[in-house]
């Protein structure tokens, strides 16, 4: 019984930071319908930001997490500007494109020696690690962080959307653009916003999980990007708690997958689960069914 | 009408001498060294490519079902082709053959079946829902090796018969060609075009969605198969790596930076991409050879960002596009 508390812990920590990454995917798909996949890049950038932050250029990490988010907050919506707006109202797929284009460039740009190097890096973390022992269950001090920061943004994203009026646009614009332009919402500037919030959860998530897992790599951002869109999907894409929940999800399958049966098969039926999940509810779990319109 | 035969036969006729005297040429090129063994390899794997993207072509280009797992097709074919041919290789050239229909079969099968529950879902559920299949299909490929030894699981595949070379790979492409040539513009491929432009309408004038999806979807998955089982036999060693997600989504680059709904823009594309990758390396030379992945991303976003209708934009060279044998007005009131 205390394996399995131990498990589901694990797999919170994991489905709370798949949720920071989901929430930027979910945003960008219900404002725009593109599947952001550089999104996962954003996330890497963010992670070594946060780290040479806190390592090379002596910030404590709580800063070290402010300057990373607002680096990638420009980086993404400087993608959006240059590879994405062009190509708004072009078929949809042409954005994709030029979305793995934008995510290879960061990719191969960040292995360039004089930027990150192509070389995995281990991570020191900021503080040391502490483990408690409750119960025969173990809690590290990271773990705690990690949750008590991902509870905070999410909390905040929630307030951020629903309560304010940057947030109204931003549902507004999600349901039809020119709608939102007739209610006189800045559209393009809604859209950049967007893309700054995501960016910058991408880059909390993106510390946060090199603390976690401590090491970094121009590549790591594929799978988490991959997994986190992939949690998105499963819980509705276009929909903040559908991210959440399908984040939390995810987490709690991977981690059992690994624990209980084998750790090689984590993706197989992780990926399974989201096509049964798909063929019963082919909008997410909290995705609403759109009906078709002739 | 008899003119319009008569042209008909002379546009296969230039067709067939088009492509042997293609062949020919470079069949001279290579003996000669002109095309050294390096681009030897990767002409290959430019036909290869070809082959593989003509299948996406039908189930995205033609049919508009958004595929993210293309190339575990591919590694279906390939597995499944060298598995048999390690199993029956001592019988030559025929067994050769067999093994690439196996490899056809069995990716065309699992396209099906697959297809079955996923060709429900639409446009980027569909495209998750094949990701997640290349997933499984990897993560099924890592551990084949436990049930089947020869399959080398995560240690890759190694000892299926190098037998493939140019006439194989050029005329298997020749072939794919007009067979997807044929396809496109038969009465199904019609189908698959109404139902790429709007499916609702496609079902209401008589088309059965479903059946023709299902038809494109297990067709293009055959081809992935070819190609990959072409694939086992032109490199020595395959494992689950090189059929992962990564390449589905050059085989979508491919398809898409061709232009949707054009076979002469994702063949072109296809080959041109293949020596592209290559080129770079080459010109950029070992000083710069680190910006290869800089510049293929630079090249991927503006050639998206100028041509958003992709390179070819649905358009075809003449000779792709059979004779349609239609009499105009005052030829039909003369006659």
């Amino acid at each position: 019984m205390e394996s399995f508390i131990q498990q589901v812990i694990n797999g919170l920590q994991l489905g709370l930071m798949y949720a920071l990454i989901a929430l930027g995917y979910t945003m960008v798909y219900g404002t725009i319908g593109l599947i952001n996949f550089a999104h996962g890049d954003v996330f890497m950038i963010g992670a070594f930001v946060g780290y040479l932050g806190y390592s090379s250029w002596g910030l404590p990490w709580p800063v070290a997490i402010i300057v990373s988010m607002a680096v990638c907050a420009a980086l993404g919506v400087v993608i959006e500007r240059i590879a994405y707006r062009p190509l708004r109202y072009a078929p949809k797929i042409a954005a994709l494109i030029s979305a793995i284009g934008v995510s290879f460039f960061l990719e191969y740009g960040s292995s360039l020696k004089f930027i990150f190097g192509p070389d995995y890096r281990v991570v020191q973390r900021p503080f040391r690690s502490i483990t408690w022992n409750l119960g025969g269950v173990s809690i590290t001090n990271i773990q705690v962080v990690i949750m008590a920061v991902v509870i905070i943004f999410l909390l905040f994203l929630l307030f951020l959307v629903f309560k304010t009026k940057i947030g109204a646009a931003m549902r507004t614009v999600s349901f039809d653009h020119d709608a939102a332009r007739l209610m006189g919402v800045d559209v393009d500037k809604t859209i950049s916003f967007t893309f700054a919030i995501g960016s910058a959860l991408a880059a909390v998530g993106g510390v946060l999980y090199a603390i976690a897992y401590p090491q970094i790599y121009p590549f790591m951002g594929i799978m988490p990007g991959l997994k986190a869109f992939t949690a998105a999907v499963l819980g509705g894409i276009g929909q903040i708690p559908g991210a959440v929940l399908g984040s939390l999800i995810m987490g709690q399958v991977e981690t059992m997958t690994a624990a209980y049966i084998s750790s090689q098969l984590r993706d197989a039926i992780a990926f399974a689960i989201l096509i049964l999940v798909l063929l019963i509810r082919p909008s997410g779990i909290l995705g609403r069914s759109q009906q078709e319109k002739i | 009408m008899g003119g319009v035969m008569f042209q008909n036969i002379n546009k296969m006729l230039l067709m067939v001498i088009g492509a042997v005297v293609l062949y020919v040429l470079l069949k001279i090129m290579i003996t000669t060294g002109v095309i050294n063994p390096y681009w030897q390899r990767v002409l290959f794997y430019s036909l290869i490519v070809t082959i593989g993207a003509l299948g996406l072509g039908v189930i995205y280009g033609f049919t508009g079902q958004f595929s993210l797992g293309h190339a575990a097709f591919v590694g279906l074919g390939a597995y499944s082709a060298g598995y048999f041919s390690k199993t029956f290789g001592q019988y030559g050239g025929l067994s050769f053959i067999g093994a690439l229909l196996v490899g056809m079969v069995f990716a065309g099968l699992m396209g099906f079946l697959i297809g079955v529950p996923v060709l429900r879902l639409k446009s980027d559920y569909l495209g998750i829902a094949t990701l997640g299949f290349g997933f499984i299909v990897k993560v099924a490929l890592d551990n084949a090796d436990k049930i089947i030894p020869e399959l080398g699981g995560a240690r890759g595949m190694v000892g299926t018969p190098q037998v493939a070379n140019l006439e194989w790979l050029f005329f298997t492409a020749l072939i794919v060609i007009v067979l997807t040539r044929n396809f496109i513009f038969s009465t199904y491929g019609r189908a698959c075009t109404s139902i790429r432009e709007d499916e609702t309408a496609a079902d209401m004038i008589g088309v059965n969605t479903f059946k023709t999806k299902l038809m494109a979807f297990t067709f293009g998955c055959a081809l992935a198969g070819l190609g990959g089982g072409l694939y086992a036999h032109t490199y020595p060693f395959i494992c689950p790596g090189d059929f992962y997600f990564l390449q589905s989504f050059d085989y979508l680059i491919v398809v898409v930076l061709g232009g949707l709904g054009s076979m002469t823009g994702t063949v072109v594309t296809a080959i041109g991409w293949a020596f592209l990758l290559e080129g770079l390396r080459f010109v950029l030379g070992p000083q710069f050879v680190d910006f290869r992945g800089v510049i293929y991303a630079l090249i991927l976003i503006i050639t998206i960002l100028v041509r958003r209708q992709g390179i070819f934009g649905g358009k075809e060279f003449g000779f792709l596009v059979p004779q349609v044998r239609r009499e105009k007005p005052d030829a039909a009131l003369r006659g």
